[in-house]
């Protein structure tokens, strides 16, 4: 279907189910029950984790497929974030063309930078592009404050030209008078349910993204890219030029976070510096790696799993902890209480960090690797349970 | 005139803290050849040194008999501190003040034995892998050594003060016949500077006039041939983990003073050093300290005001502008190596 083999049809039709139902799937306690604070099925965190979702992909498609480590990704998001609020402000509130020119602005961007930093490889394309968004970090903070409104961030105003809108538009983004913030809330019995109309819009662009992130792992291109980083040497040996490929794949990748930062400042109208910042750029990084570079799903996973405890931890503090473990001795319980508390609250980071070490260390193939070998375990269990049963050896593979 | 030689001097420190920080990166890259994202890290754990020392001193426990009443009449009890019952009172008050530097013999067996561990714990298990694993490692180890600091000591900066004597400026254009207050510059700054350059000698004539340094120089020429000779060549490269991670600590606990340390302090210097260190060339001890003063100067030079009219923002971007043209035009950094991470 789609041009898709049967395998990643599948994979596809899973990601939409799972996007279009997030609302149910991700509300499974009742609104007043103790659990309700696991919920995720709020639109703000729903879009987030689809916004990061493109992120990830496209920064997948440069780091997973050849291999280069970008430091610098961020830069493309705030410059897209920066196009869209630029365009609501001086065009309509209407989130497409917003959407649109922060792709270009931001494929522009990656065009210029990406021509420059492909000339190296390794750690130094690693530092060239950190360089970069460094660099434009800097300056919207501080020299090019007209266009970007320095520390304050760029906000939309009521007095702006909007010379495509008229007297009575709405005055939030929408999308043809949707507004973004428009919600439906359905209650079925305890539960209820959130649908809005942002992170519809969000959800089915990310799965337009991800399908195209599929066509292009299994194209030419993308096998292209593959062999780019398995042994570029022997690719130039053979009288192959890499240059075009791999700008290609930070070109895409560059609009792919384009792409989330015109969405960001779509669902809320607002842009600041510190999306730029490299530490931004080392949380696409992490959602990456964690969820399982070079994968298709992966980063998908990565993004929605830290996005996802990022809410959850933080919001547990030490008068849940006491509850959670009020059945055990008095003594125990503070004591777990207090081995638990740095982990929790505003000790997020903590936790992140000692997880992100423990993937790399021993499953450098993210979360995702992680999954196979868990289900290539059990599948080996019932193997050898069977041939117990014949009373038969199979050689080692 | 004052004016160049006033930002010459600026960029001094800032230069030496560089060039300290990417110094302990080289050592670690040149001998073990693992890029340690976690080194910023370093350097703020030898900050938390010196502010938890003069922490220690400054403890104190209420006096058993009363000195006195308060206004309502109850007895008051004066705070005593440990360290004046202990050493006495003047040199206890001397030690107070004196607590940054004291912390440099504190902090010396904290970093090598935190180095041992770091090398010994987790990066042995990484030569083998590729840099981007280093890398990210690395990276994860920097984020829990930053959050654990964040927990102890909380997200404010700590101010923590030089010693009285090195508090004042010193006028240092009277010295070279400008007018008087043309060029001052804080003491401290320059013991900073001095202190750099001790460590920096120190390092060098480490390597350069002992039987361990050339071992290990010829370590860093060609591992694989110095370990068939029979020495022990891992257990050399260890040890100067443990080295680079004092360097890093030791420019921490002296950059107390200048900027009150937090808990992100680590992360902002760790990406300009691996700049000075690209910039340098990876590897080359003598690139890192020339590249970490001169782009300390050139950084100071840009943000003068007559600098930022001609070029406005120049000086946000200045450092890293130079490096994307170094690593444009020579691909192996300043003083590179020939084959050293070349691409």
């Amino acid at each position: 279907m789609l041009g898709l083999t049967p395998k990643d049809t599948t994979l596809l039709i899973i990601v939409a189910i799972l996007t279009l139902f997030a609302p149910f799937i991700l509300n499974p306690f009742p609104t007043d029950s103790a659990m309700a604070q696991f919920n995720a099925g709020y639109p703000d965190l729903m879009q987030r984790f689809v916004i990061f979702g493109i992120f990830a992909i496209g920064f997948n498609i440069l780091f997973g497929l050849t291999g280069y480590l970008s430091f610098g990704h961020a830069a493309f998001l705030g410059v897209g974030s920066y196009s869209a609020v630029w365009m609501m402000k001086l065009l309509t509130m209407n989130v497409i063309p917003a959407i649109v020119l922060s792709v270009i602005v931001a494929g522009l961007f990656s065009v210029v930078i990406g021509y420059i930093s492909l000339r190296r490889s390794g750690i130094y394309f690693s530092i060239l592009t950190l360089a970069f968004a460094q660099m434009s970090y800097n300056l919207a903070y501080s020299v090019l404050t007209p266009v970007t409104n320095g520390e304050t961030g760029l906000q939309i105003a009521l007095d702006d030209p909007r010379i495509l809108d008229g007297a009575n538009a709405p005055q939030y983004p929408n999308l043809f008078g949707t507004e973004m913030n428009d919600a439906v809330t359905m209650t079925l019995g305890p539960w209820a349910f959130t649908f809005s109309v942002g992170y519809y819009v969000c959800a089915i662009i990310m799965m337009l993204a991800f399908y195209l992130s599929i066509r292009i792992f299994r194209s030419p291109f993308g096998m292209m890219l593959r062999a780019v980083k398995s042994n570029q040497q022997r690719m130039n040996y053979t009288g192959l030029n890499t240059r075009p490929y791999t700008l290609a794949a930070f070109v895409i990748s560059g609009m792919y976070a384009g792409l989330a930062g015109g969405l960001m400042a779509s669902m809320d109208p607002l842009a600041g510096a510190e999306r730029m910042q490299w530490t931004a750029s080392g949380e696409v990084v992490l959602m990456t790696i964690l969820g399982g570079a070079g994968t298709l799903i992966g980063p998908v996973v990565g993004a929605g799993f830290i996005k996802y405890f990022e809410n959850i931890f933080s919001k547990i503090n030490d008068s849940i902890l006491h509850q959670w473990f009020s059945f055990m001795p008095e003594g125990l319980e503070d004591l777990l209480v207090f081995l638990v508390h740095p982990f929790i609250g505003k000790g997020w980071h903590l936790t992140l960090g000692l997880l992100f070490m423990l993937v790399v260390i021993f499953l450098p193939g993210g979360l995702v690797e992680g999954g196979q070998r868990l289900s290539k375990m059990f599948r080996r269990k019932a193997k050898t349970s069977d041939e117990k049963t014949d009373g038969k050896t199979s050689p080692a593979e | 005139m004052d004016a160049i030689i006033l930002q010459l001097l600026n960029g001094l420190d800032k230069g030496s803290a560089y060039a300290l920080i990417a110094l302990g990166l080289t050592l670690i890259f040149g001998t073990l050849g693992v890029v340690n994202f976690a080194h910023g890290a370093i350097f703020m754990i030898g900050a938390f040194c010196a502010v938890t020392l003069s922490k220690l001193f400054n403890l104190s426990h209420k006096s058993s008999e009363p000195s006195g009443t308060d206004f309502l009449g109850n007895p008051k009890y004066e705070d005593i501190l440990y360290v004046k019952d202990w050493f006495g009172e003047s040199f206890g008050a001397w030690m107070i003040d004196w607590s940054v530097p004291l912390a440099v013999i504190f902090a010396i067996p904290i970093m090598v034995g935190l180095g041992f561990l770091m090398e010994r714990g987790l990066i042995k298990h990484f030569y083998k892998r590729p840099h981007a694993d280093q890398i990210l490692v690395t990276f994860g180890l920097a984020i829990v050594l930053q959050e654990i600091i964040k927990y102890f000591y909380g997200a404010n900066p700590i101010p923590t003060t030089a010693p009285e004597a090195f508090r004042g400026s010193f006028d240092f254009g009277v010295l070279l016949g400008f007018d008087q207050n043309a060029i001052i510059y804080p003491y401290w700054r320059l013991v900073y500077f001095g202190f750099s350059a001790l460590i920096i000698g120190a390092v060098f004539a480490f390597l350069q006039f002992t039987t361990f340094g050339m071992v290990v120089r010829a370590g860093m020429a060609d591992r694989e041939t110095v370990g068939l000779l029979g020495i022990n060549i891992n257990r050399r490269f260890t040890i100067m983990f443990g080295i680079a991670a004092a360097v890093a600590g030791l420019a921490g606990v002296m950059y107390a003073p200048i900027n009150s340390p937090n808990y992100h302090m680590g992360m902002d210097f760790l990406v300009l050093s691996f700049v000075v260190v690209v910039v340098g060339g990876m590897g080359s001890l003598p690139g890192a300290v020339l590249a970490g003063f001169l782009l300390g100067i050139l950084e100071s030079f840009a943000s003068m005001n007559e600098v930022k009219n001609v070029l406005p923002g120049i000086d946000q971007i200045i450092i890293y502008l130079v490096a994307i043209i170094i690593l444009l035009t020579r691909p192996r950094g300043l003083m590179g190596r020939r084959g050293v991470m070349e691409e």
